[in-house]
């Protein structure tokens, strides 16, 4: 029915309100993606030089060895996990935020929560690296505490991966369940409480539920680019942090071999598809 | 069912008191109204009884139970808020059956539950539908029916109609009525609505800047209203300012009104005394015959507005303008201009100190 307006009008007096948005987005992402579309499939780079021809050679690369495979499957948990940790913390903040506080402490927390947003990427990584290491903020501040000695170095490890990719991201969750929360109405639980919930039977039976796209659509935004992730893997982790995402980022700035990592993107690109796609009828039911 | 006892509750946001040692009995079973102008508390009182807010000082007492630190969940109340509150997310008959499910009931117990309550509110047959696919009055009707399933021993109702449009706020009032007595609950209705609150309830209270001042049955209120606050509030009333003397007023031009002997204020004192349009008779001058016993002005025809069934007169008299009702019954009519006089009993006339 809302789109019987539409087609009876033609898409015609939209074009001029859509034509920026599709120019850009075919700019900016279609033709560099469709060029590396066409590397993926070369030898050699054309600008290198060298004789080039057409080969699935980049493709076939990926199941040759248990490597990438391996590799890829270690992002997707981490991937997981990020999003697992980030629901979890971003959800409770969120909740906070939009029926808790109020004025002016609201907007103070507000702007904490997004300041992540604002800070550069790479200042963030080492700050944490500050925190992490032995001898470091954590370390120190807890052995200032705690009556026994404890070694904390946390510094290239599988946890310090999470951390700082959960630190990176929880501000998606934060914005998007701030605000599908914000619309559900204070009355709507006064009401749930007064038929006798308890506050956790209202959580789970009427706030989880309305919040569910926020928590949906933030653990998308999370997702995806955690499986492909490599600043935070590379610097955090160290030795043990090589996941699919930095092994591309080698293939691109180190061993400079950019068909093979054109094509490991893209199979990177239809797993994640393939993924979102299987999950959707799922994740729709719980909308 | 139960009484709710409501003792000597105050609370304050900061330095405004918008409860102050508020004392009402709402009585087991009855429909009590609690009416006032915008801001007078009545929002806040109710929503003590609920448990969604708790007092600062003062006791909230259900059925013998002392509640005031008790959470909403465990207080066993209905409620039925303004804007309806219906889950969007759940079907009719699931938000319906919310209550009894949270309880932890029977699958068919609620199924049956669930049904007898669609029934009551005449909504039988649409217990599949969403929220959304309903009209304003049903939505109100699943509101009542999702608040009553429980079995609750109050019913809390802040302002349910006032979303509705006239005619079917009518329809929803004779009908939330039936369906009170029918399940003989005690209700606790908000309202800033004089005619809803009349016709309604059996006990009103008048709240005002978060003091009650004044309660009793409609008649009683409208009849003898406390202060000229509840008179004017309450109905339309003349209000003729004076000074107390015996057992009546004297205006400023001289004349004394005779009062129904109430508690009187002292004499010499500054006070006025309150008449219902519709307690006033109103003659031509020529035919007026003077009878001790009434009260009398004369005056003169300002304004004369045709209504129908009743006129409304507005006479300049005693330096003032009275307003007064009159049904028409084929008597002569009047028109501007005309000299009149005003008759009324002294059993219509309340006194009060200003
Ligand atoms: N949460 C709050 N914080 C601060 N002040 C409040 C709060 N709730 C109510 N008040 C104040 O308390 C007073 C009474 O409010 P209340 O909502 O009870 O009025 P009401 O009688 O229900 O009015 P209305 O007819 O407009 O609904 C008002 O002056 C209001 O501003
Ligand atoms: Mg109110």
């Amino acid at each position: 029915m809302a789109t019987g307006g539409a087609s009876r009008r033609g898409i015609g007096p939209a074009l001029p309100l859509l034509a920026p948005a599709y120019l850009w987005l075919t700019v900016a992402i279609f033709l560099p993606l469709s060029a590396m579309a066409f590397f993926s499939f070369m030898t050699e780079l054309p600008m290198s030089g060298k004789d080039w021809s057409f080969t699935l050679e980049n493709y076939a690369a990926f199941f040759s060895g248990a490597l990438y495979p391996t590799l890829l499957w270690a992002s997707l948990r981490l991937g997981l996990e990020v999003t697992f940790w980030c629901l979890l913390i971003g959800f409770p903040a969120a909740y906070v935020l939009a029926k808790v506080l109020k004025g002016r402490v609201r907007e103070a927390i507000f702007l904490l929560v997004i300041l992540p947003f604002w800070s550069n990427g790479l200042v963030r990584i080492f700050s944490w690296a500050m925190v992490l290491r032995e001898g470091g903020i954590l370390d120190t501040a807890l052995n200032a505490v705690l009556p026994f000695k404890v070694n904390i170095d946390l510094m290239y490890s599988y946890p310090a991966v999470i951390i700082g990719l959960v630190h990176s991201y929880v501000p998606y969750v934060v914005l998007t369940c701030y605000l599908t929360l914000q619309a559900i109405d204070d009355s709507l639980i006064e009401a749930a409480r007064s038929l006798g919930a308890s506050r956790l039977q209202t959580l789970r039976r009427l706030i989880l539920p309305l919040a569910m796209p926020g928590l949906i659509a933030g653990g998308v935004l999370i997702f995806v680019p955690v499986v492909g992730s490599f600043m935070e893997p590379r610097i955090l982790g160290g030795r043990t942090g090589t996941f699919y995402g930095t092994v591309i980022e080698d293939q691109f700035v180190a061993v400079f071999n950019w068909p093979l990592g054109a094509a490991l993107s893209f199979i990177l690109l239809a797993v994640v598809l393939v993924i979102l796609a299987v999950a959707a009828p799922v994740l729709r039911r719980a909308q | 069912m139960a009484d709710v006892r409501v003792e000597k509750v105050t609370r304050s946001f900061g330095a405004h008191k918008a409860l102050d040692e508020v004392s009402i009995v709402f009585p087991d079973g009855g429909f009590y109204a609690l009416l006032g102008p915008s801001g007078s508390g009545k929002t806040t009182l109710l929503r003590m009884i609920a448990g969604f807010d708790y007092p600062d000082s003062g006791s909230i007492v259900i059925d013998g139970d002392s509640v005031e630190r008790v959470p909403v969940d465990k207080r066993r109340i209905g409620m039925v808020f303004q804007n309806y509150a219906l889950f969007p997310n759940m079907s009719v008959a699931d938000n319906v059956a919310f209550g009894l499910s949270v309880r932890g009931e029977a699958k068919a117990t609620i199924a049956v539950e669930v049904q007898r309550a669609l029934d009551l509110v005449q909504l039988g047959k649409l217990g599949e539908r969403r929220p959304h696919q309903l009209s304003g009055g049903q939505r109100q009707r699943v509101a009542l029916a999702r608040a009553i399933v429980t079995r609750p021993r109050v019913l809390l109702l802040d302002e349910p109609l006032s979303a509705l449009d006239k005619a079917l706020r009518v329809d929803m009032q004779v009908e939330l009525k039936r369906i009170q007595r029918e399940i003989g609950i005690t209700t606790i209705f908000v309202t800033h609505d004089q005619e809803e609150a009349l016709t309604m309830s059996d006990r009103i209270g008048i709240l005002r800047d978060g003091r009650l001042v004044q309660e009793g049955s409609p008649e009683e209120i409208y009849d003898s209203p406390a202060s000229e606050f509840a008179a004017t509030f309450l109905g339309d009333a003349n209000i003729l300012p004076g000074t107390a003397e015996g057992n009546g007023l004297r205006l400023a031009d001289g004349t004394l009104v005779a009062a129904r002997s109430t508690v009187l204020p002292a004499q010499g004192r500054a006070a006025s005394c309150a008449v219902r349009p519709e307690r006033i008779a109103i003659l031509p001058a020529a035919v007026a015959m003077l009878d001790g016993k009434e009260n009398s002005l004369a005056g003169c025809v300002a304004k004369r507005i045709f209504a129908g069934s009743v006129s409304t007169y507005f006479v300049d008299c005693a330096g003032q303008t009275v307003k007064v009702l009159v049904q028409n019954a084929g008597q002569p009519r009047l028109g501007e201009g005309d000299d009149v006089v005003l008759r009324w009993s002294p059993e219509s006339t309340v006194l009060f100190a200003s």
